[in-house]
C-alpha cells in the first residue's frame, strides 16, 4: 500500500516539482474501485433495489397484505387493477410483497451481519491485541464453535422462542461472526507490531483506547469486504429459514417467505416465483459482485 | 504427527460435550414443550407422559442420565415416534443422508473442479466468465428452488418422455430416485468448488514452481495438472470441511422436498414437533459429523502440502 503511494506521489513531485496531494487508502481503494465496472454496477443497482424497496411500497396502489376481493387468487400482471406485476395465490399485489419482503430480507441481511460483525471485530481485535492466554482461550472458543453446524441453533432457537423478527437476526448474527473475529485477528497480530501502535503506547493511550482509535480503524477496509460477502449469505439463510416456516409471520413476508410460496406454485403460477426470484437474485449477486471488487480494491494483498 | 491428531481428537470430547450441554439447557429452559398438542392433554395423562419421560426429575438429573445413556450410545426415546428410539430412527436415517451426501460431494468434485481449471485456462475468456457466472448462479439460487424446478422440469414437464424422473420418493433407494436429489444437493457446491478452485488455480499459476517448470520445457498440460494443480486443490479441500455442515443443511432440504427418510427431515420434523430428545441425537451426530470431517481435511493438508507439518 504505501510503496504504490509512494511512487505515485514520487512520480508526481517529479512533474509538478511543487507540492504533492496525499491519496488516504480510501481514495486508493475508491479509485481502484471505480475502475471495476462490475462492481460499480452492482453498487447502484444496489441502491436502486434498496431504495425502491424502502419507497416503492408507499407508491403502489395496492397495499402489500391487502387482499383484492373481486380476484382472490393468483393473476398474472394486470395494469387495468394496478397488480402491475400480478398477485399470489390469495389476491394480494405481488409487487408491492416483494418490495416489503426486500426491506425485511435486506434488513434482516444488514442487521444479522452487523451483529456480526460488532461480535466479530471485538473478539478479533481484543484476542489480536491482548495476545498470550486471552488470545488461546478466545480462539479455542471460535475453533469450538466453527466445528458446530451453526445451522441447527439457529433452527432450535427459532423453533423454541418462536418466529421474531429481532431473534431472527440476532441468531443469525451469533452464528456469522466466528470468520470476521479469525481475519480481525490476524489483521490485528500484525498490526500490532507497527510503528504507530507503538508510539500510541508510548504516549500512553490505554489499551482500549488504542484498540479502538488504532486497531478498529485500520482493520475496517478487510472487514467491509467480508460485510458484503457476509449479507448475501445471511439473506440466503433467512430464505432457508422461511422454507422451513421459520420465517417472519404473515401477513409481513420476506424474499424466502416469497420463494418458497412460489416455488410451491411454479406450474400454475409462475410469477410468484419469478418476480421474489428476479429481485433476489439480483441483489445476491450485486453483493457478491461488489465484494470482490472490494477485494481487489482494499485488500493489500494481490495487487 | 499422529499424536497431533490424536489430540485434536481428544479436543472433539469436550466439543461435543458442550454441544451436548448446550442444546439440552436451550432445549428445556425453553417455553412450551413436546406435548403440546392441537388437543389439550387430560391432566392425569399429561402427568404419566412426563414421568415416564423423566421430565420431573431435576434438570440436572435429567442431564446426567441423559449423558450417561449418550456413553452407551442410546439417545433415548422419541417423543413423537412412539415406537421408536431416536437410536434407531437415526440408525435408519443416518445411511440414507451419508449415502446422498458423499455422492453429491463427489459428483461436486467431479463437475467443479474440472469447470474451475478449465475457466483459469483461458482467463477473462468468454468460458472463463460462463463458468464464474454459472457459479455465481449456483450460490445464490436457493436449494429449494432448484429443487422445485427440476421437480416440474423432470416429474411433470418431461412426464411421459423417456427423460422422465421420479419427483419424490425414496424407493429403498432406486438409482432414479437418487438422480434429482442428489443433483439439486451437489449444486451450490458445485458452484463454490468451480469457484474457489478457479481462483486458487490462478494464484498457483503465477508461483515461481510454475514459472520454474514451464521453463523447463514441461508440456503446459503437466504443468498444471502435476504442478499448479497440487497446490491449487488446498483450499478446494479447505472448503470440504465446512461443506460438511452445508451439507447437513442441504439434506434437511432436500429430504424435506423429496420426502427422503433421512436425519435431515427427522431433524426439521422434531423442532416443529419439539421432539427433544430427536433433535438433540441429530444435532449431536451432526457436530462429531462435522468434527470428524474437519480432521479428516487437516489430514489431507499434510498429505498435499509438504510445508504442512503438525508437531
Amino acid at each position: 500500500m504505501s510503496s504504490v503511494n509512494m511512487t505515485s506521489a514520487h512520480g508526481a513531485a517529479l512533474t509538478s516539482a511543487g507540492e504533492v496531494d496525499g491519496r488516504s487508502l480510501w481514495q486508493d481503494a475508491w479509485r481502484r474501485l471505480k475502475r471495476n465496472r462490475a462492481a460499480l454496477a452492482s453498487m447502484i443497482v444496489l441502491g436502486v433495489i434498496a431504495a425502491v424497496c424502502l419507497i416503492g411500497p408507499y407508491t403502489l396502489p395496492w397495499p402489500y397484505d391487502a387482499i383484492d376481493w373481486d380476484h382472490v387468487e393468483a393473476m398474472p400482471p394486470n395494469m387495468e387493477l394496478g397488480h402491475y406485476l400480478g398477485t399470489d395465490s390469495v389476491g394480494r399485489d405481488l409487487l408491492a410483497r416483494t418490495l416489503v419482503g426486500g426491506r425485511v430480507s435486506l434488513m434482516v441481511g444488514v442487521l444479522a451481519t452487523l451483529v456480526a460483525l460488532f461480535i466479530g471485530v471485538t473478539v478479533g481485535a481484543i484476542a489480536g491485541f491482548i495476545g498470550g492466554r486471552v488470545d488461546q482461550l478466545l480462539m479455542r472458543l471460535v475453533d469450538l464453535l466453527y466445528s458446530v453446524p451453526l445451522t441447527f441453533f439457529v433452527i432450535i432457537l427459532m423453533v423454541m422462542f418462536g418466529r421474531n423478527f429481532i431473534l431472527m437476526f440476532l441468531a443469525i448474527g451469533a452464528v456469522e461472526w466466528l470468520t470476521m473475529a479469525r481475519i480481525v485477528r490476524g489483521q490485528t497480530l500484525s498490526l500490532k507490531s507497527k510503528e504507530f501502535i507503538e508510539a500510541a503506547r508510548a504516549s500512553g493511550g490505554s489499551t482500549a483506547g488504542i484498540i479502538l482509535r488504532h486497531i478498529v480503524p485500520n482493520v475496517l477496509g478487510v472487514v467491509i469486504v467480508y460485510v458484503t460477502l457476509t449479507i448475501p449469505q445471511v439473506i440466503l439463510l433467512e430464505s432457508f429459514l422461511s422454507f422451513l416456516g421459520l420465517g417472519v409471520q404473515e401477513p409481513l413476508t420476506s424474499w424466502g417467505v416469497l420463494l418458497n410460496e412460489g416455488a410451491a406454485e411454479l406450474e400454475v403460477n409462475p410469477q410468484t416465483l419469478i418476480v421474489p426470484a428476479v429481485f433476489m437474485t439480483a441483489t445476491l449477486f450485486c453483493f457478491n459482485f461488489l465484494g470482490d471488487g472490494l477485494r481487489d480494491a482494499l485488500d493489500p494483498k494481490d495487487r | 504427527m499422529w499424536s497431533y491428531f490424536a489430540r485434536r481428537l481428544l479436543i472433539g470430547i469436550p466439543t461435543l460435550l458442550a454441544v451436548v450441554l448446550f442444546c439440552f439447557f436451550l432445549m428445556r429452559l425453553a417455553p412450551g414443550g413436546p406435548f403440546d398438542g392441537e388437543a389439550p392433554v387430560p391432566p392425569e395423562v399429561l402427568a404419566n407422559l412426563r414421568a415416564r419421560y423423566h421430565l420431573d426429575d431435576p434438570l440436572w438429573q435429567q442431564f446426567f442420565s441423559y449423558l450417561g445413556n449418550l456413553l452407551r450410545g442410546d439417545f433415548g426415546p422419541s417423543f413423537k415416534y412412539k415406537d421408536f428410539t431416536v437410536t434407531e430412527l437415526i440408525a435408519q436415517g443416518l445411511p440414507v443422508s451419508i449415502e446422498n451426501g458423499l455422492s453429491a460431494i463427489i459428483l461436486a468434485i467431479l463437475i467443479g473442479l474440472p469447470l474451475g481449471i478449465t475457466a483459469t485456462l483461458s482467463q477473462n475468456s468468454a468460458r472463463d466468465y460462463a463458468v464464474s457466472g454459472l457459479a455465481m448462479i449456483g450460490i445464490v439460487i436457493p436449494t429449494f428452488v432448484t429443487g422445485q424446478l427440476l421437480i416440474l422440469a423432470f416429474g411433470v414437464w418431461l412426464k411421459g418422455t423417456p427423460f422422465q424422473l421420479p419427483a419424490g420418493g425414496w424407493n429403498d433407494g432406486a438409482f432414479l430416485n437418487r438422480i434429482l436429489p442428489v443433483t439439486v444437493l451437489a449444486l451450490p457446491f458445485v458452484a463454490y468448488i468451480a469457484r474457489i478452485s478457479r481462483a486458487s488455480m490462478i494464484e498457483a499459476l503465477r508461483t515461481n514452481f510454475v514459472r520454474t517448470a514451464r521453463a523447463k520445457g514441461l508440456p503446459y498440460r503437466t504443468v498444471v495438472l502435476r504442478h499448479a494443480l497440487k497446490s491449487a486443490l488446498t483450499p478446494v479441500v479447505t472448503f470440504l470441511g465446512p461443506a460438511t455442515a452445508f451439507l447437513l443443511t442441504g439434506s434437511m432440504v432436500i429430504e424435506t422436498i423429496f420426502q427422503i427418510p433421512g436425519i435431515g427431515r427427522y431433524f426439521v420434523q422434531g423442532a416443529l414437533n419439539r421432539d427433544y430428545t430427536l433433535v438433540m441425537g441429530v444435532t449431536i451426530v451432526g457436530a462429531a459429523f462435522v468434527i470428524v470431517a474437519n480432521l479428516i481435511v487437516d489430514m489431507l493438508y499434510a498429505v498435499l502440502d509438504p510445508k504442512v507439518r503438525y508437531e
